[in-house]
């Protein structure tokens, strides 16, 4: 296996241009969502959803007077452990050579179990054929050694591409900069293997909190309890079982 | 400032994130808080169309502070300069300056003069029958009519001298004043001040960029003059990190005003001969090329141009062909031409890379200008909104016009986009960079340089064999190029290798501009991209990595004058030739080996001492001295105070847009610039401005612009669907307040309404559109991009139906960026009951007093 690659996507430096959201839809194809003119600041295509695989989020603030107006481009997170992975019933969802996850299209039945798990809202079912889709962080470019389309049309190194490890250090090091320079709401999201989730290797760097973003706080794996719940459930059947053995041997008496 | 650049130069705007990864303070001076302001370190909001008044309260700091940069300033600069005694300020005459004629509204330029000398325009008398000139796009400093130097005074205290001058005029732009005009918090306005002051001098230089945002205005080149003032003082001209950075419009734009396809220039900013002043060649040259600096060769470039164009057949005996270029015989600007079409004069039109129905001021106008031609050409991706303005238009729908009635003869010849073709960009910086063909076009698109090719083959071919003296410019033309593939292709390497240069005697290509003479020796298609093709080998096409030379990357493309990357390089080194500091080294004079060295090509001789001192019977370049780094200005020096080569002041003003809802705090008798041009026309209304009989009615700032997903007319995005998506409707930026005064709701939509049209949009009601203070009222500004018409696979309203034309005129651009509307909730109405809405403004306007226009009134 080679060495674990995903993205570092500093919002700081995002511009909003969207060409990230352009060349991912150029390169993979996909069709547009012609969401329609929304009214939520210049975001006109909603979410990251089967046709979006890149998002680039806008978020007008103001405080005290003063206008902010954060952009940041949301992807699939291609977890530590992937929820969406482990409930998929065919295989169809699968860990690749680089340790990201993907969607086999033609294996997959379109059962949507995945769509659920995830708990960023990442993996969606196309209305047309029902199967599921979503980023595969360009996984034929990466056979060929090519940088994933998103990174290399990103302007301003918003988004960056990488091994995780390096991004991780990249990432440290650029928010250590923000924050002597009095970015003070400055943080990254994903970054650690300890998380709810075991680090994502999809790691952003956000200028508030992350629910400002559409992001959730603190996200944990939908199947990581999985295994105690059955447990649990064995053991509650187990014990029924017991009750109703003792009861229909007390019966016998 | 006047830019949004991270919106509209995404691409360029990684180099401003780099830089402010490096430490570099990014300030966003702008009317609207949008993207770029999101990654600046301050955003200031303004009022659009005060930007003199902003800038001129910079100047006003750093004079008053005493933080100009001397040292530099002294030797490098007119600031020492005497100017003559016949010269009145604004300041003297109420906001006119000296030589104002009422009858004409023209300036008569002659007594802002230098004192005792004739100081001529700008390489000659760029308009026909001016005395004076006008200046032309990208005109280039001035003529000492007889080379001796003007008088100075070093110590800058004659109270006549440029320095004085300056501080006299700009002595009422005070925080308070600023504060009061645009509508800054002066402590805003200090902050800017005093960032750009630390950070100029020895050790720093600042930049300065923008756009659109700063030439589209009545005062447009004012406003640039401004800024050049402020970083001359600073010091920020000819070094690293430094300049004034005129970001252009799109692809190679840079491109067509270096081989121009304006109309009052020749390639290289030569100036288009006139009609009645140059009948031979040696009177052009003559009464455009002064004694001093590198226009004093001004007869190599144009006999090289001339042998480029007409081969064998130009020779000593026949002026080299002169008589073949066509000669000016009035102002035949964009906008005159259209006037042209209106009255039937003008019978043809091409429209070649752009779409006027949506992207110029007052889209009817334009719509009725083509509506009268006899034929119309559109070349472009799709069938724009310019090339179906006969049956599909917003005339149409109102039911004014009926398509069978239109007579205009359209031709829609479909373009090739940019990887179906290949050839030479010119971005911003001067940079050519060449682009290889990728794919064969499809069906019958095909390049703009096939087009051109065999248009004039076949126009060629028509005339062979004519007689008619008429003719022989367009049959001694040298139309040789070799073509390629299927489709007959010119070769655009040929194209660029003649533009490049060519020695005749040898056959080789030229290395620079130097080698090129006027005895027909030699031919370049524009002298200063003579050398892009040096040594036989296409150097545009230069694309090694950065990685593998100096931090300048001279073998990155081709930069014109000979690969220079910055200007005026001369500057970068104090009067000595030494830096002004190590960390700011870029070129120096090597006394050893008598050269300037560093790390650009010297704009300047480069064997020429910095204590050479020219003698008396001197000529161009050796004219100059070896302090003067400014070797395209007659005197050598940049000027803070132009003598001459403009139209409307030798010095900026503040003056209101042509539409503004405020006075003029400065000047309350000079409302608007007193030189802008008007189109008093009936297509062409305009809202009362304050001061006139009906102003409260258009009571709110507009501004007009692009946003990243779209490109300007629409014709290369709202076709695309992947971008066409990210923004698919028409929308308009308000405030909160705004929307509260007039009852507009988010989401829903509005209509804006001017004397030209009415439109509508979405309404986008957002905190980033700043409600301002300004002369003790709150003003609203109301946000408009323009990119929309009514065909594409996103439609709406196209901005430009609402926009007025009055222009700068220096540069005939119009005033896109400041113009007052009347905003109201809900849709425009439908069919005629459009023309109903915009009448019952024409009527209010008319009851409340404005008079109705004139049919032919055109000022000046």
């Amino acid at each position: 296996m080679s060495e674990r690659v995903g993205f570092f996507t500093d919002t700081s430096v995002c511009i909003g241009c969207k060409a990230c959201e352009v060349a991912c839809k150029e390169w993979n194809g996909l069709p547009t969502d012609d969401v329609g003119y929304t009214g939520h600041s210049y975001d006109n295509t909603g979410a990251l959803g089967a046709a979006t695989w890149r998002h680039v989020a806008f978020v007008e603030q103001n405080r005290d007077s003063s206008t902010r107006w954060l952009m940041s481009s949301d992807v699939c997170k291609h977890c530590t452990s992937a929820p969406c992975l482990e409930v998929c019933p065919t295989g169809a969802l699968f860990r690749t050579e680089f340790d990201t996850v993907v969607v086999q299209a033609d294996v997959c039945n379109g059962c949507g179990y995945c769509v659920p798990a995830c708990p960023f809202g990442v993996i969606d079912k196309s209305e047309e054929d029902g199967r599921a889709f979503k980023c595969t962080l360009c996984y034929d470019r990466l056979k060929d050694g090519m940088t994933p389309a998103c990174a290399q049309a990103c302007p301003t190194e918003s988004i960056q591409f990488g091994p995780l490890g390096e991004l991780r250090e990249r990432a440290s090091e650029r928010l250590e900069v923000l924050q002597v320079a009095g970015e003070r709401s400055a943080r990254l999201y994903g970054e650690d293997p300890d998380d709810g989730m075991g680090g994502l290797g999809s790691i952003f760097l956000l200028l508030d909190e992350p629910e400002v973003y559409g992001l959730p706080p603190d996200p944990k794996s939908t199947t990581r309890d999985l295994d105690s719940m059955w447990r649990a459930a064995a053991r509650a059947g187990a014990a029924l079982l017991g009750a109703v053995v003792v009861a229909s041997l007390g019966g016998r008496r | 400032m006047g830019s949004n650049m991270a919106e509209n130069h995404p691409v360029g705007f990684q180099w401003v994130v780099e830089a402010q990864k490096r430490g570099a303070k990014l300030f966003h001076v702008d009317p609207r808080f949008t993207r770029t302001s999101a990654l600046a370190d301050r955003y200031v909001p303004v009022r659009a169309g005060t930007d003199v008044a902003f800038l001129g309260g910079i100047v006003h700091y750093i004079l008053e502070t005493d933080s100009a940069f001397l040292d530099y300033v002294i030797p490098y600069t007119n600031a020492s300069t005497i100017v003559s005694d016949d010269f009145r300020d604004t300041e003297d005459l109420d906001g006119l300056f000296s030589g104002w004629d009422p009858e004409t509204r023209t300036y008569d330029p002659d007594s802002w003069q230098y004192e005792d000398m004739q100081v001529a325009a700008a390489s000659g008398q760029r308009e026909l029958g001016a005395p004076t000139g006008q200046a032309a796009h990208g005109a280039h400093g001035g003529a000492l009519e007889h080379g001796e130097p003007p008088h100075y005074d070093e110590t800058l205290q004659h109270p006549r001298c440029v320095y004085q001058l300056l501080r006299k005029h700009f002595a009422r732009y005070t925080p308070e004043f600023v504060e009061d005009t645009c509508g800054v918090p002066r402590e805003a306005l200090l902050e800017v001040c005093e960032a750009l002051c630390e950070n100029s001098g020895r050790e720093r230089t600042s930049a300065l960029c923008y756009a659109v945002g700063w030439t589209q205005h009545t005062v447009g080149v004012q406003i640039i003059r401004t800024a050049s003032i402020i970083q001359l003082l600073l010091g920020n001209i000819g070094r690293p990190g430094g300049g004034i950075l005129a970001l252009r419009g799109h692809a190679s734009i840079q491109g067509s005003t270096d081989i121009p396809t304006l109309y009052d220039i020749l390639p290289g900013y030569l100036p288009m001969p006139s009609a009645l002043a140059h009948s031979s060649l040696e009177e052009y040259v003559e009464q455009n090329s002064p004694q001093t600096g590198y226009w004093a060769n001004m007869g190599a470039y144009t006999v090289s141009l001339l042998k480029a164009w007409w081969g064998d057949a130009a020779t000593k005996e026949n002026d080299f062909c002169f008589g073949h270029v066509p000669r000016l015989t009035g102002d035949h600007s964009y906008y005159t031409t259209l006037r042209g079409m209106v009255e039937g004069r003008v019978k043809g039109f091409f429209v070649m890379g752009e779409n006027p129905s949506v992207g110029a001021a007052n889209g009817r106008f334009n719509r009725k200008a083509m509506r009268n031609l006899d034929w119309l050409v559109v070349r472009d991706f799709v069938e724009i909104e310019s090339a179906a303005f006969w049956y599909d238009a917003p005339e149409i729908e109102t039911g004014e016009v009926r398509p069978q009635d239109i007579a205009t003869e359209v031709f829609f010849m479909p373009g090739a986009t940019h990887v179906e073709k290949k050839g030479s960009f010119t971005n911003t910086q001067r940079l050519l960079q060449w682009r290889e063909q990728a794919v064969e076009p499809r069906g019958d698109c095909r390049s703009e340089l096939w087009f051109m090719y065999h248009l004039g083959r076949l126009v060629r071919e028509k005339l062979a064999g004519s007689t008619e003296p008429r003719d022989r410019a367009v049959l001694d033309l040298t139309w040789d190029y070799p073509t390629e593939g299927e489709h007959a292709e010119p070769d655009a390497d040929a194209v660029l290798r003649e533009i490049g240069g060519v020695d005749l005697t040898t056959g080789k290509e030229v290395p620079d501009y130097l080698p090129l003479k006027d005895d027909g020796s030699t031919a370049c298609g524009c002298w200063i991209y003579a050398g892009c093709y040096a040594d036989g080998v296409n150097q545009v096409a230069r694309r090694k990595p950065g990685h593998e030379q100096s931090w300048v990357a001279p073998e990155w493309g081709w930069a014109w004058p000979m690969n220079r990357r910055i200007l005026y390089n001369r500057a970068s080194a104090d009067a000595e030739g030494r830096p002004w500091s190590e960390r700011k080294r870029y070129l120096w004079w090597d006394a050893e080996q008598g050269k300037w060295t560093g790390e650009d090509v010297p704009d300047f001789k480069p064997d020429m001492a910095p204590d050479y001192r020219p003698p008396e019977d001197a000529h161009g370049p050796e004219a100059l001295r070896g302090d003067e780094p400014f070797t395209m200005q007659s005197d050598g020096k940049a000027w803070l105070y132009a003598p001459a080569g403009l139209v409307d002041g030798p010095m900026p003003t503040h003056y209101e847009p042509h539409e503004s809802p405020f006075p003029n705090a400065l000047y309350p008798s000079q409302h608007a610039n007193p030189a802008r041009q008007q189109i008093r026309l009936e297509e062409n209304r305009y809202n009362p401005s304050h001061g006139e009989p009906g102003a409260e009615i258009f009571p709110y700032v507009a501004t007009t612009y692009r946003l990243t997903e779209h490109h300007t007319a629409g014709g290369m995005s709202r076709w695309v669907p992947h971008l066409a998506e990210l923004q698919p409707e028409m929308f308009c930026e308000v405030s909160p307040e705004l929307a509260r005064e007039r009852g507009l709701e988010h989401g829903e939509w509005m209509t804006v309404i001017t004397m030209r049209s009415a439109i509508e949009g979405r309404v986008m009601v957002t905190e980033r559109i700043p409600v301002l203070e300004v002369g003790g009222r709150r003003v609203h500004q109301v946000g408009l991009p323009y990119h929309w018409g009514s065909r594409g696979l996103v439609t709406g309203d196209s901005a430009n139906d609402v926009v007025g034309l009055a222009l700068d005129p220096n540069v005939h651009i119009g005033e896109y960026k400041a113009l007052t509307c009347d905003v109201r909730p809900g849709r425009r109405p439908r069919g005629p009951a459009l023309l109903a809405l915009v009448e019952d403004y024409r009527r209010r306007a008319a009851e409340a007093g404005v008079s109705e226009p004139s049919p032919t009134e055109v000022h000046p």
